[in-house]
């Protein structure tokens, strides 16, 4: 399916590892982050948003940290349960929910196929759970061009998976900066209407955050490029699902 | 007897709501699943998980809900729970008592007390 299978990422007790300190950066990050985040959704928000993901995220690298015994598909799963039940509010069942689901597709451990299908059903989940599409001002405007990149960059353009992630974390940014000037048509933004318009919406730049933190996480583990922007070096002329059916 | 369950927000309105629909609904089972679990304004999809768990006899349960997340919270639970319980898509307060009403009728299923909750949807308050 993939041209290049010599981008296999890292064996099993270092993919265990390099969870464990995932869960930890993100932790750190969005402590460091709450009262920005808790700011940019107090403008069009609850002003929960900082405070319940770094509670969250706290608790959930806390439930991993010491945890040897799990696979990498068990420890994702765990870091979704803790989230779902100390996060709160929508980001629990968005966040949590989505990463518990999401967490079948490490069966077979952490790959670069099987994170391109992570990205896929993560994103698959928040939009269902969500009812959101693109360009509700929401987490899926981050989400939509990261999984798109990310998926493009393996699957097409045969970076490798660190390469990926970095040009998918850049995409975030951009679906971050997209979110300031539409109105938002989710969640309790989409109460104030027109007054929405000329903020940045809270779930899409934790989500953005959250990607950074693992892009810096993996980069201890993997070779490749990580100064790269969002655009490909290709225009594909199939899309990348016949790629793979052709493969 | 198929149970109930309140979910708000609020944990003061979720218990309300069960006072008010118990006037109408006599001994059906009626949970409130309300708040974040701290005190606070939110939802919770553990506490609404074990309000399904509490009013489940085995029958079923219906789940009234109020706005975003609460809907979110409700789904998760039920994803995770062995009961049979679907969400109303109805206006929390009066789908409550039209749930009870009908949760005490001996022949009540899911989908009959499913339905006259949402039939709340249309009612109006003036005119």
């Amino acid at each position: 399916m993939f041209g290049r299978l010599s981008y296999n990422m890292v064996d099993e007790p270092t993919q265990q590892e390099a969870i464990r300190a995932a869960a930890e950066a993100v932790a750190d990050r969005l402590e460091d982050e709450k009262e920005y985040l808790t700011e940019l959704d107090s403008a069009i928000g609850d002003a929960d948003h900082g405070s319940n993901l770094a509670r969250g995220f706290r608790a959930a690298a806390d439930a991993v940290a010491d945890d040897e015994e799990s696979t990498p598909e068990e420890l994702v799963k765990k870091i979704g349960v803790t989230l779902i039940s100390k996060v709160g509010g929508a980001s629990g069942p968005l966040y949590g929910g989505s990463i518990m689901s999401a967490s079948q597709t490490f069966e077979e451990g952490v790959t670069a196929e099987s994170s391109v299908a992570f990205a896929e059903a993560y994103l698959d989940k928040v939009k269902d759970r969500g009812d959101a599409q693109l360009g509700a001002k929401t987490m899926v405007d981050a989400l939509t061009p990261a999984v798109h990149t990310f998926k493009k960059s393996i699957e097409v353009d045969e970076l490798p998976p660190l390469t990926a992630f970095a040009k998918a974390t850049a995409a975030a940014e951009r679906g971050v900066e997209y979110t300031v000037p539409i109105r938002a048509q989710k969640g309790r933004a989409s109460y104030l209407g027109w007054r929405s318009v000329g903020h940045q919406d809270p779930g899409a730049t934790s989500t953005w955050f959250i990607m950074q933190e693992l892009l810096e996480v993996a980069d201890d583990y993997l070779e490749g490029e990580t100064d790269v922007d969002a655009r490909s070096p290709t225009i594909p002329e199939e899309t990348p699902d016949e790629v793979e059916e052709e493969a | 007897m198929i149970g109930l369950v309140v979910v708000s927000h609020s944990h003061k309105a979720a218990e309300g709501i069960c006072e008010l629909a118990a006037q109408m609904g006599g001994d059906a089972p009626l949970e409130p699943a309300g708040g974040d679990g701290e005190g606070g304004i939110g939802t919770d999809a553990s506490r609404i998980g074990d309000a399904i768990a509490a009013a489940d006899d085995g029958e079923g349960v219906v789940v009234l809900v109020d706005l975003g997340s609460a809907v979110m919270n409700a789904e998760l639970a039920i994803e995770m729970t062995e009961a049979n319980a679907t969400i109303a898509d109805a206006p929390i307060l009066e789908g409550a008592l039209n749930a009870a009403v009908e949760a005490t009728n001996e022949k009540a299923t899911v989908e009959s007390v499913l339905e006259k909750a949402e039939e709340a949807r249309t009612y109006r308050k003036t005119s």
